[in-house]
Parts: structure tokens; C-alpha cells; sequence
């Protein structure tokens, strides 16, 4: 076959390109695992309630992420890291249920409410943000963290200062399909500038190509992309939003609810709270969050 | 249907900027499509081989691949544009092959005596095919044509994965994960925005079929 050469070498040039282009976004900051929650003795709890089940079950379904950095990502070893895995530990740890006694279970935003309702999974930790629509279909315990829309800019970007500066700006703005953030962004640039990608990570090649001048979500996704640029990206401005972070759980369980309030409100007290935070998304941060004022459950 | 009537304007959009994305991608790949077919049936050997590369190429390669390709290494590679022009571009490349294809296939239908006639009368390779085969080849190309036009209309969804901003399948994402809109009645809405674009689409093809149909 006289063409055969060709096509090989065709095909060679665009396989060799495409891994070119994958071979950028990896890297994971988070490389062992350095927190463990406390994991109590024998609980007792009432019988009847969602943690005398749990309890005696000895084991807890938790829907979470795969794939947010510093706030839950499945490792390639399979183990999960993140302040959204921790928080799901702590809560665990109040029932006698060690860490390695936990079901992961994916669970993309989309998804959130359907697995609770459901009963897929006992309650879900994935950057879960506490609104009135979805409290309408689940409850929330909480919040446990409170995040906030931001902008992020390659670093040597001084023209955008914050949602303000985009209006008068041609700057296109990246986020991610489906997300709040890319609803709100919205009300400052006009819809043919928004470009939206599956995830956030594809957001950041496109603004390291220069395709986009801005990527916006919640800060502490952000924090978790500059933290793997290498300096290439920055922060910038105040946060713009509130996206006060949630336990999801089952529409009217109040003493559940209850529950991971107090065992959050004990390990903001006893600092496992803010080990978890150290040991998490706190590597690329420099202050510690306090435990937000908790919704009260009813 | 509430969802359907209160996020009308929204859905109109992502018609629009579907139908303008597959009108781009359509004539550039026709175009593109015409000349790789014509390059593999041309006697020219280094012509042939780089048709049959194309056509191996674009054929064979998923389309996600070949759009992710435009739009994370191109610009890596120093090539920017903004991502429609991308999308736009890597549709009608990956869907040139086919068009190629069922050109060449046309071609192929048409007796080879014409070619010859026309080599006789003193016709080059290039009016040989512009003025004698292709005018005949259109008819019997004009189905397969229509049914590769019309599956790239439905694959530019894709396209909207890679930030070719509020084409339909896209504004059916945004309206059921982001507005909290239930799901079904969103994509039956989107389903019905691409029939709007595919129907007539399919209409228009039997038209032109039937006006360059020979009575026979």
C-alpha cells in the first residue's frame, strides 16, 4: 500500500499532539493523607434515630466529588482527600465509624438531590451549596464552610479587578456548565463572553492558552487551581457571592441534622475542625476559616 | 411544557447559534469535503495518498478528540481563534471525510466512458470532473449527502462541550442543572429545537433532490 506510510505518520502527529495537550493539568498538591478524625467508642444513641441505624450498621454511604481539588478528590490510589472528606470523617468519627469503614459515592452536583431522596447514599459532602430551591427537596446541616464566587486572572493580568471591571472590559470569563457561578457571572458580562467546560480544570488550560481572560466559581475551588499553576494564576478582589457549604441529608430528619451539628460544633471546640482545614485546603491558604453560625434544624 | 414556554428565549438562542454553527460548518465542509474527493480521484499519486490520509484520519478519529485537538492544542501550539471559529472548524473537518466519501462514491457511479469522452475532447483533469462527472454524480449523492449533513447537525452538541457558548444541547444543561429546571421536559424541549433545525433541513435536501433528479 503505497499511502500507508502517510497515514502512519499522520496519525503519529496528531496522537503525539493530543498527549502534548493532556499532559498538562495534573499534579495533585495533596500527597498523603496527614488527617484523621477521632473516631468515638462505642456511641449510643436513641433507638429509632438515622445514628443508632448507622451506628450499628457500622458503616456510613457518603456522596461526595471525585474530582475538586482540596476539597475531595479521588487519588489515583484510590484514597479521597479533601476538607469535604474530612468533614464526612468527623461525622462518621461521632458514630463509631472509622474512615475506612465509609462507601464513597460519586456524586456530580447534578446529582446531589437524587441520591438523598433516593437513599443512595446517608448524606452527601460535595462544596454543596445551601439554597432555598434545593432545601425545598432536602435538608441541610450546617454549613460547615462558607465559600464565595471569585474571579481568578493569570497573574500578570492587572486589568481585572473584579466582577466590576469585566462590564466594560471584552474580557470572556470560563467556568462551568450547570454551576451557580456561571449563572450570576452573568449579571456582569453579557452572554456570548460566558464559555463554559465540564470542569474547571479545562477552564484553566483555556486561560493559560489565553483563550479566556478570567475563570470564576467559588473561591475555594480557585485557591485549589492556583495552588497546581505554578504561579501562573492569581485570586482577585472580594468574593462576590455567599455559598455557604452544607450537609446534605434526608428531607425532615431533624435529630440527624441535629447530630452533625453538634459533632461539627465539637470538632470546631476540640480543633479538629481546623486540622482538617490544615490538612487540607488549608495547604494553600493562609488563614483558618472559623465554623460558620449553624442553621438551626427543624 | 411551562418550562418550554417560560424559557422560550432561551431556547431560541441555542436554535440560532446551533443552525449558525452547522451553516458555517456545512458550507465549509462541503467545500472541504469536494476537494479531498477530488484529490482522491485524482492521478496524481501524492494527492491520492494525502486524500486517503485525510479521509483516514478524520474518519476514524472520535469527534470529541478531534474538537478537544482544536481547542486545547491548537492554542498551545500558537494557533488562536476564539472557540466557535474552533468548533466550527473541527465539525466541518471531521465531517469533510464523510462528505469526501460520499462524493467520491458519486463519482464512482458515474460510467467511466464520460471520463473518457472528456479526456477526448481535449478536458483537463480538473474540468474534466468540474464540468462533466461531478454534474452527474450530484444525483445519486444527494441522499447520502443529506444524511451526513444532518448527523453533523446533531453532533455539533458536541461542539457545545467545548465552550462554543449557548448552542441548544448546552442550554438544555443550563436549564436543568443550573436553573434547577426538572429534566425532561427540558430535553424533550431541546429534542424539539433540533427538529426544528433537522425537519426543514431534510425537507430542503428532497427538494434539491428532486430538482437535479434526471427523467427518466
Amino acid at each position: 500500500m503505497r499511502t500507508g506510510k502517510t497515514t502512519v505518520a499522520a496519525l503519529a502527529a496528531v496522537t503525539g499532539l493530543l498527549l502534548t495537550a493532556c499532559g498538562g493539568g495534573g499534579g495533585s498538591t495533596e500527597d498523603s493523607k496527614e488527617f484523621t478524625a477521632p473516631v468515638a467508642e462505642n456511641p449510643s444513641f436513641e433507638e429509632g434515630t438515622t445514628m443508632a441505624h448507622l451506628a450499628e450498621q457500622g458503616t456510613i454511604t457518603v456522596g461526595t466529588k471525585y474530582d475538586q481539588p482540596l476539597f475531595a478528590l479521588k487519588g489515583l490510589d484510590g484514597e479521597m482527600r479533601g476538607f469535604d472528606v474530612a468533614i464526612a470523617e468527623i461525622i462518621a468519627g461521632r458514630l463509631g465509624i472509622p474512615a475506612d469503614r465509609i462507601n464513597w459515592q460519586e456524586t456530580p452536583s447534578k446529582d446531589r438531590e437524587k441520591y438523598i431522596r433516593d437513599d443512595t447514599v446517608d448524606m452527601v459532602v460535595a462544596t454543596y451549596t445551601i439554597n432555598d430551591k434545593r432545601d425545598e427537596r432536602v435538608d441541610f446541616a450546617g454549613p460547615y464552610y462558607r465559600a464565595g464566587q471569585d474571579l481568578m486572572v493569570r497573574a500578570d493580568n492587572e486589568s481585572i479587578t473584579g466582577p466590576e471591571s469585566l462590564r466594560d472590559s471584552d474580557a470572556e470569563v470560563c467556568s462551568a456548565h450547570g454551576s451557580t457561578p456561571s449563572e450570576r457571572i452573568r449579571e456582569y458580562v453579557d452572554n456570548s463572553r460566558v464559555v463554559l467546560f465540564d470542569s474547571y480544570s479545562k477552564c484553566a488550560d483555556a486561560l493559560s492558552n489565553g483563550q479566556v481572560q478570567a475563570v470564576t466559581t467559588d473561591d475555594a475551588i480557585l485557591m485549589g487551581l492556583v495552588s497546581e499553576s505554578d504561579n501562573e494564576f492569581k485570586v482577585v478582589g472580594e468574593t462576590f457571592s455567599e455559598e455557604p457549604y452544607g450537609v446534605g441529608i434526608p428531607e425532615g430528619d431533624v435529630d440527624f441534622c441535629e447530630f452533625v451539628n453538634k459533632s461539627l460544633r465539637i470538632a470546631a471546640e476540640e480543633g479538629t475542625y481546623q486540622e482538617a482545614w490544615n490538612a487540607t485546603a488549608g495547604r494553600v491558604s493562609d488563614r483558618t476559616p472559623e465554623l460558620p453560625e449553624l442553621r438551626s434544624c427543624s | 411544557m411551562q418550562v418550554l414556554i417560560a424559557n422560550h428565549g432561551a431556547y431560541l438562542s441555542g436554535i440560532a447559534t446551533t443552525l449558525w454553527l452547522c451553516l458555517y460548518s456545512g458550507v465549509l465542509t462541503l467545500v472541504v469535503g469536494t476537494v479531498i474527493a477530488g484529490f482522491r480521484v485524482s492521478p496524481l499519486t501524492p494527492l491520492r495518498a494525502f486524500g486517503t490520509a485525510w479521509v483516514t484520519v478524520f474518519r476514524n478519529c472520535p469527534l470529541v478528540v478531534v474538537l478537544f485537538f482544536m481547542a486545547f492544542a491548537l492554542p498551545v501550539l500558537g494557533l488562536n481563534a476564539s472557540y466557535f471559529v474552533f468548533g466550527t472548524v473541527g465539525l466541518a473537518l471531521y465531517t469533510s471525510a464523510f462528505v469526501c466519501e460520499a462524493i467520491r462514491s458519486g463519482i464512482n457511479s458515474v460510467p467511466a466512458g464520460q471520463a473518457e469522452a472528456a479526456r477526448s475532447i481535449g478536458l483537463g483533469f480538473t474540468q474534466t470532473l468540474g464540468l462533466v462527472i461531478l454534474p452527474q454524480a450530484v444525483r445519486s449523492i444527494i441522499p447520502p449527502l443529506g444524511s451526513v449533513l444532518i448527523a453533523m447537525i446533531k453532533n455539533s452538541a458536541i461542539a457545545g462541550a467545548f465552550g462554543v457558548g449557548g448552542d441548544l444541547y448546552m442550554t438544555g444543561t443550563r436549564l436543568s442543572s443550573a436553573q434547577g429546571e426538572a429534566v425532561v421536559p427540558v430535553l424533550i424541549g431541546v429534542a424539539l429545537g433540533y427538529l426544528v433545525i433537522t425537519i426543514p433541513a431534510g425537507l430542503l435536501l428532497g427538494y434539491v433532490e428532486r430538482k437535479v433528479a434526471i427523467a427518466r
